[in-house]
């Protein structure tokens, strides 16, 4: 039983992804979109949170790109998908649970 | 695959309507099937058909109505929450004694229990809001 989790607010106005990442077991994977896409930003607390966490973690390009964040400023351990990606993660994990 | 989709903000809010419509169209393009998608709480707002955004912004609800009819989509907006917001039907106005309906093509009014149904029928119920 794995699960996707969907992440979309700021790491820097909820606490939704701390929360997503400390509930998310290994083979869960979590998706941070809309403005969940500021958690995947290098150098922060919420990159330090991603890193030590066991879940797989992705973000949602168009909305990075939609923010005007470069792909270069993603911090390591993210993968960055498409939509296409985002339904795949969702068919692939048994439930998806939109963190709202 | 069978997906449901839940839709609990408005247009031109934050993002969920648009993130759901993205997500819809991707699921379709895919070949998954998509049972059903369910306007919840200000979700509702997506389904009038007097929308009228700025000629160079996107017609959320033209979009939603669009898809509905290339894709044959179940669009049911919760009534209780649209009784709420003054979005009707034809026989809601009717019943209600109000003067005129406002639902958009490809939008339904029904209840809750189509949400149900929708998480019992689905492979997966993904769930976009605020």
């Amino acid at each position: 039983m794995s699960i996707l989790h969907t992440v979309n607010k700021s790491p820097f106005q909820k606490n939704d992804l701390a929360s997503c990442l400390s509930h998310a077991s290994d083979a869960d994977a979590v998706l941070m979109i809309e403005d969940g896409v500021y958690g995947a930003i290098k150098g922060t607390k919420a990159a330090a949170q991603i890193s030590a966490a066991g879940a797989t973690v992705f973000v949602l390009g168009v909305d990075l790109a939609a923010r005007g964040i470069s792909e270069d400023k993603i911090a390591d351990g993210v993968s960055v998908v498409g939509y296409d990606g985002f339904v795949k993660l969702a068919a692939e994990h048994n439930a998806v649970n939109s963190w709202l | 695959m069978k997906f449901g989709v839940v839709v609990n903000e408005g247009p031109y809010t934050h993002q969920a309507s648009d993130s759901a419509y993205q997500f819809t169209k991707e699921a379709l393009a895919q070949g998954h099937e998509v049972i059903r998608v369910f306007f919840y709480h200000d979700g509702v707002n997506n389904g009038t058909r007097l929308t009228v955004p700025p000629g160079d912004d996107r017609h959320i609800q033209n979009n939603w109505s669009q898809l509905a009819k290339e894709h044959n989509l179940d669009m049911v907006v919760c009534i209780a929450a649209a009784q709420r917001r003054g979005i009707l039907d034809e026989n809601e106005a009717k019943r209600q004694g109000k003067d005129a309906d406002n639902i958009a093509d490809g939008f339904r009014i029904s209840g809750l229990g189509q949400l149900i149904e929708a998480g019992i029928q689905a492979d997966r119920l993904v769930t976009f809001g605020d």
